[in-house]
């Protein structure tokens, strides 16, 4: 049976892409975004998913105003790198898995996500950027280190889902998976964000506050995030840190509990804040996760309860 | 013609795309689409006035973009992905067109980037709130003790169920404590 095994969150900066296509990782301005990568660049290479499903977004390249979707999978077998006006980045094509793409389509439409299919699709740095990141510098001519489901999400028009339909998607992806019934190990990646403007006058905004409490609650709560209204994502982590929603479709499809294996954050790349973690499903047979989670307090309260009841009797 | 207020007209020096600029702005859009075609950088390049004709612009769009008034085709649909071609067709950097919007030399711009970009403080909203969001300090923060009893204010003031009778309302925000 397929499981997702970890999530990784990662920023999708296009200057990040640019630094390793003109070869400046070595500068200490990029160095310092890169090195921050090198463990989770070990720690995928150790873990080595059959496949990853990766949740990012198209920057008008893909996609046009002529049609916007709000979730579009991609089913195809492949995902050439699009032309973003500088030609298309010298990584290779993007292997796609059509036949778990198309059984997550039908799973998550039949649990009533509206999923557009694209069956012909190419991917921008808002994909590859993220893969460089955490499968390293490939050569145009290699092949990428396993397979990949693109799930494109709209942050671009207002207004994107909310957090709340991510996660749920989420976790509609995660029963997906779930049923399918190849042995395959699967990585699923939000990316984008953190709090970054880069439009209008208020442009260059960073929270780095902001940025630190999501992760926090990425880890250990996640139901504080999926609250938080568009409003507040754009007044806080700038008009484009709305993209942090694609993270929550990553965490959606996790346990409900999660060890947070590494977390990196530095400021700027470019304009941009840059965020990342991993996180990873404790391993099977852990306890199944339940619906309704008790709150931290409400543990307490039942854990002096069953003491007290214990001393009693 | 107006456009309708939203809640996100108050955040100061942002013009969000949303639906109603997605469709005002679509020529606008569409004609930066085209500049990823090299043929048709040329092209605008050779005579900009009339390879803008093709994309039923109005005049204060074509204005715009003529002037490079970036925060101009912001406000009239453009979106920044798209107006970041245009930029790119006159050979300029992501981060050029940030300074340009925000009014700062490229150079003043990357100074205030590296040094942590710019603060939200002050930055909320034109009418001058700036309590920071609850959800900044809900959860694993420091601050979670001066953000909770805010957040049961508002789901008081707020009953989601307005339509129902009062009784039941009550009843449901009961639930929700």
């Amino acid at each position: 049976m397929a499981r997702i095994i970890a999530g990784v969150g990662s920023s999708h900066v296009p200057a990040i892409g640019a630094a390793i296509d003109n070869g400046k990782t070595e500068e200490p301005y990029w160095k310092r975004v890169f090195s921050g990568f090198e463990k989770s660049q070990a720690w995928m290479r150790e873990t080595k998913p059959d496949v990853a499903i990766i949740v990012y977004n198209d920057h008008a390249s893909a996609f046009s105003v002529d049609m916007i979707p709000t979730f579009a999978l991609g089913c195809a077998a492949e995902f050439p790198p699009a032309d973003e006006g500088w030609g298309p980045r010298p990584v290779p094509v993007v292997q796609g898995y059509p036949a778990l793409a198309s059984h997550i389509a039908q799973s998550v439409i039949l649990d009533e996500f509206d999923l557009t299919i694209c069956n012909k699709m190419e991917v921008d740095h808002g994909m590859t950027v993220p893969m460089n990141l955490l499968f390293g510098n490939v050569d145009k001519n290699s092949h990428w280190p396993c397979p990949v489901i693109p799930l494109a999400v709209n942050v671009v028009m207002y207004p994107p889902p909310t957090g709340h339909r991510c996660f749920m998607l989420g976790r509609a992806i995660r029963k997906a998976v779930a049923s399918y019934p190849e042995d395959l190990k699967v990585v699923i990646f939000g990316t984008g964000g953190l709090s970054h403007q880069i439009s209008g006058p208020r442009a260059g905004l960073i929270n780095s506050k902001w940025d630190k409490a999501f992760l926090d609650n990425l880890s250990k709560d996640p139901q504080k995030l999926v609250k938080i209204p568009h409003v507040d994502y754009m007044r806080e982590a700038g008009a484009e840190g709305i993209e942090m929603v694609m993270w929550l479709i990553m965490r959606g499809a996790l346990d409900e509990k999660v060890d947070e294996v590494y977390r990196f954050y530095t400021v700027p790349a470019s304009n941009t804040a840059v965020g990342h973690i991993i996180l990873a499903n404790r391993a099977r047979g852990a306890k199944a996760p339940r619906k309704h989670k008790p709150t931290a307090a409400k543990h307490k309260r039942a854990a002096a309860q069953a003491k007290v009841e214990r001393i009693r009797s | 013609m107006a456009r309708k207020a939203q809640i996100y007209d108050d955040i100061p020096g942002t013009y969000v795309f949303d639906a109603e600029r997605s469709r005002e702005g679509y020529g606008i859009n569409m004609f930066c689409m085209s500049l990823m075609k090299d043929d048709n950088r040329k092209a605008f390049k050779a005579n900009e006035a009339e390879y803008l004709k093709k994309f039923r612009l109005t005049p204060e769009q074509a204005e715009a973009v003529l002037k490079r008034d970036y925060n101009r085709l912001l406000e009239l649909g453009g979106n920044i992905y798209f107006t970041a071609k245009l930029g790119a067709t006159d050979g300029h950097s992501f981060q050029h067109l940030a300074a340009v919007m925000t009014g700062n030399t490229q150079e003043d711009y990357a100074k205030m980037m590296f040094g942590g970009g710019r603060s939200v403080e002050g930055n909320r909203s034109r009418s001058g709130e700036n309590t920071p969001s609850k959800f900044l300090t809900a959860g694993a923060s420091a601050k979670k003790s001066a953000a909770k009893p805010k957040a049961k204010v508002k789901a008081k003031a707020k009953p989601k169920a307005k339509a129902k009778s009062k009784s039941k309302s009550k009843s449901k925000s009961k639930k929700r404590k």
